[in-house]
């Protein structure tokens, strides 16, 4: 009942705000909102199922890319974000089978390397991606962007909050906790873990697609390294095993160097760094974990 | 209950929210970002991320308009300039972009850097009607595109013109050369080899060999090779920095001397010397590049008046962590320095429009920062404000210049 009272209430405070903010504020939430949904793949894959993706950055430019080819070529936008998930899902279905065959350090490196291999590859096919130049795409108001975005996120939080209590996210969570313990329960340990590769991946090229459509602008330099390992700060920071830490963690790699700059221009990335230590020394379980343990204990002590 | 308490929640929200919209006051500023004492600037260079080197040139232009502003600021107003990191990441220039045009109301962007950065913002600045000043990117876009994006206008000499400029170098002093040419795979790259072709004309047909390389690439050895293979006498190299240097080295290591030529953004004197320390002085001995701005580390220049204003600058307000010799620092004063003339040009009532028609129509023949007589010249249908520039040539660890100044203004 609580959560369900907090969560709409959160709705209309989500829905009421471009009202009383200022536009560009507005903007700046439209790509929280798309960062939470790529976070939401790495809370599935790395929170739920104990497999690990330093190159989540990679299919967050395949959905950018895909959305951008198809919407010049004249592609509604609705069709564009679903070609989006689907062609990042297929890779991360690949990805998936790659990494049946790695484990912990092995799997990171390997998908590191892929997060590393991205801005090449799209400035090699430059005739399809238009090379370093990238591609414009036609701009939209903040307003528009703004509640495409929270709605679609609403959705797929709303999917991944069903899929992950029912019977997949039990198998998931097993096979994280023990592999051999879940396939003696009859659990397909290949399928369920590309599974997770592909959702995961899906849902990060869905968050690509939107913030390639709120920048009206894709090319090889957004996809940096740097942006694999954000999104990892942010699921970290959120919280790893909750999927509103998603939330949190999108709002934090969004506002953060905004602020930080705000601090000093000069020393930003060296600000938000020391916060970022700060955050993991004394809130290690990430915002969502360690302020969700607080209230489990109130619940607890109310039982 | 819970339905209820929903909708008194809803209520209350929105009864909020429409109080502080009709609070907000609108319009309390005629012109965004001009008082009568202050002129609001903004910009965006990477202060951190791969490309922090190009740091200096927003830092300098700083320290210009530090200068200025202790001498009397422009038409009695003091230019502030907010510049912001943006780590070289489009999505994030726009956001800090949208940030100084909404909060802070900025009067214009100056010298935001990088071409995918420039690109994710000029559609949003002309959008808004907020002009997008001397862009720091010699892509020609940014200059030809004018009839669609009326409110940008770039600055430094673009890379078309600069092949242009080799090419009618070489037309009039190795009309026989056999040319080999090593080229950077993106519109950097491409630009450069479209315009030397079109420059040679008939003659395009003594490119023996052109070779690419993408920026990621390790190394150039493969490519070089294969443009020593074709026989060729003269080599351009249209690379950046890293590339360049390499490209350098494997040319003196693999015994082979042609005529190098190398575009300007990789003729710094850190990246010659870095060449030749790498490999030898027959590395970097006789490299002929072009160049529009004034060399600080050329003795010749100590007495120079621009050279001494740059240096007097440097120590007065002295932007840290940045090298006097340093070729991007004197962009960045350059460019500041037009940036103030075209603030003056436009006159005490300052608007949008009027800045973009003084940047429209620049004669500019006093920049302290250029190479002496490289004007600065706009009309509303050319837009590339530097198409002049001298070529120099490399030696005993200097450039000198070797020729007049080469315009490709028609």
């Amino acid at each position: 009942m609580v959560r369900l009272l907090g969560t709409a209430a959160f709705a209309v405070v989500v829905a009421a705000l471009p009202a009383v903010i200022p536009q560009y504020i507005t903007f700046e939430l439209t790509y929280a909102a798309a960062y939470a949904i790529a976070i939401v793949g790495l809370v599935i894959l790395i929170g739920r199922t104990g497999q690990i993706s330093l190159g989540h950055g990679a299919f967050l430019a395949v959905g950018g890319y895909t959305l951008a080819i198809l919407v010049t070529h004249g592609v509604p936008y609705g069709i564009g974000i679903v070609a989006a998930a689907l062609l990042a899902g297929i890779l991360g279905v690949a990805l998936g089978c790659v990494a049946l065959r790695l484990e912990g350090v092995y799997l990171a490196l390997a998908t590191f390397a892929l997060a590393t291999s991205v801005p090449a590859v799209l400035k090699r096919f430059s005739s399809l991606t238009g090379g370093a130049t990238g591609i414009s795409i036609p701009s939209h108001s903040e307003i528009e962007l703004y509640y495409l975005t929270w709605g679609i996120a609403a959705a797929l939080f709303a999917l991944a909050y069903v899929v992950l209590r029912g019977r997949v996210g039990l198998a998931l969570r097993a096979l994280r906790d023990s592999e051999l313990a879940a396939v003696s329960f009859g659990i397909n340990p290949v399928f369920y873990k590309t599974l997770a590769f592909g959702w995961s991946a899906a849902y990060a090229g869905v968050g690509g697609a939107l913030l390639a459509l709120a920048t009206a602008y894709v090319s090889p330099d957004v996809y940096s390294v740097a942006l694999s390992l954000n999104l990892l700060v942010g699921a970290v920071i959120g919280g790893l095993q909750l999927l509103w830490g998603a939330l949190l963690g999108g709002i934090v790699i969004e506002f953060f160097p905004l602020w930080s700059q705000a601090v000093s221009p000069a020393l930003a990335s060296v600000v938000y760094g020391v916060a970022l230590i700060l955050i993991m020394m004394f809130v290690p379980g990430g915002i969502a974990g360690t302020f969700g343990r607080r209230m489990s204990f109130i619940r607890r002590g109310h039982e | 209950m819970s339905k209820r308490n929903t909708w008194s929640v809803t209520a209350i929200i929105t009864v909020i929210a429409l109080t502080l919209t009709l609070g907000i006051p609108t319009g309390a500023q005629s012109v965004p970002g001009v008082t009568p004492t202050q002129i609001l600037l903004g910009g965006t260079h990477p202060y951190s991320g791969p490309a922090a080197g190009y740091a200096s040139i927003g830092k300098c232009a700083l320290a210009y308009f530090a200068y200025v502003n202790d001498h009397g600021g422009v038409n009695g107003r003091k230019i502030v300039y907010e510049d912001k990191d943006d780590a070289y990441n489009p999505p994030q220039t726009l956001q800090l972009v949208r940030q100084m045009v909404e909060q802070d109301h900025v009067f214009a962007i100056f010298d935001s850097l990088g071409t995918p950065s420039n690109l994710a913002i000029r559609q949003y600045l002309n959008d808004n009607k907020v002009p997008q000043l001397y862009v720091a990117t010699g892509a020609t876009i940014f200059g030809s595109d004018y009839a669609k994006y009326p409110w940008t206008i770039g600055w430094q000499a673009n890379y078309h013109d600069e092949a242009a400029i080799f090419g009618k170098y070489l037309l009039k002093n190795a009309p026989n050369a056999k040319i080999a040419v090593l080229y950077q795979n993106d519109d950097f790259g491409q630009d450069y080899l479209d315009s030397l072709k079109a420059t040679l004309g008939p003659k395009a047909s003594q490119i023996v060999k052109a070779a690419s390389y993408e920026v990621t690439d390790p190394d150039v050895t493969s490519p070089v090779a294969s443009l020593k293979a074709s026989g060729a006498d003269t080599v351009f190299i249209f690379a950046t920095p890293k590339a360049a240097i390499q490209a350098m080295v494997t040319i003196a290591k693999m015994g082979w001397k042609p005529q190098v030529y190398l575009t300007s953004v990789s003729a710094s004197q850190a990246f010659m010397h870095a060449a030749t320390g790498a490999g030898t002085a027959a590395a970097t001995d006789g490299v002929i590049s072009a160049n529009y701005l004034k060399d600080p580390s050329d003795p010749a220049n100590a007495t120079d008046k621009g050279i001494v204003l740059y240096n007097a600058i440097l120590a007065k307000y002295p932007p840290p962590g940045v090298n006097a010799q340093d070729a991007n620092c004197v962009y960045g004063m350059g460019v500041a320095f037009t940036m103030v003339d075209t603030l003056k040009r436009t006159g005490k009532n300052l608007t949008r429009e009027a800045v973009m028609e003084a940047a429209t129509h620049l004669n500019e023949s006093d920049n302290p920062f250029l190479y002496a007589g490289v004007k600065v010249s706009t009309t509303p249908t050319d837009r590339f404000p530097i198409r002049e520039e001298v070529l120099i040539k490399y030696n005993a660890g200097a450039w000198k210049p070797i020729s007049g100044l080469i315009t490709n203004r028609y």
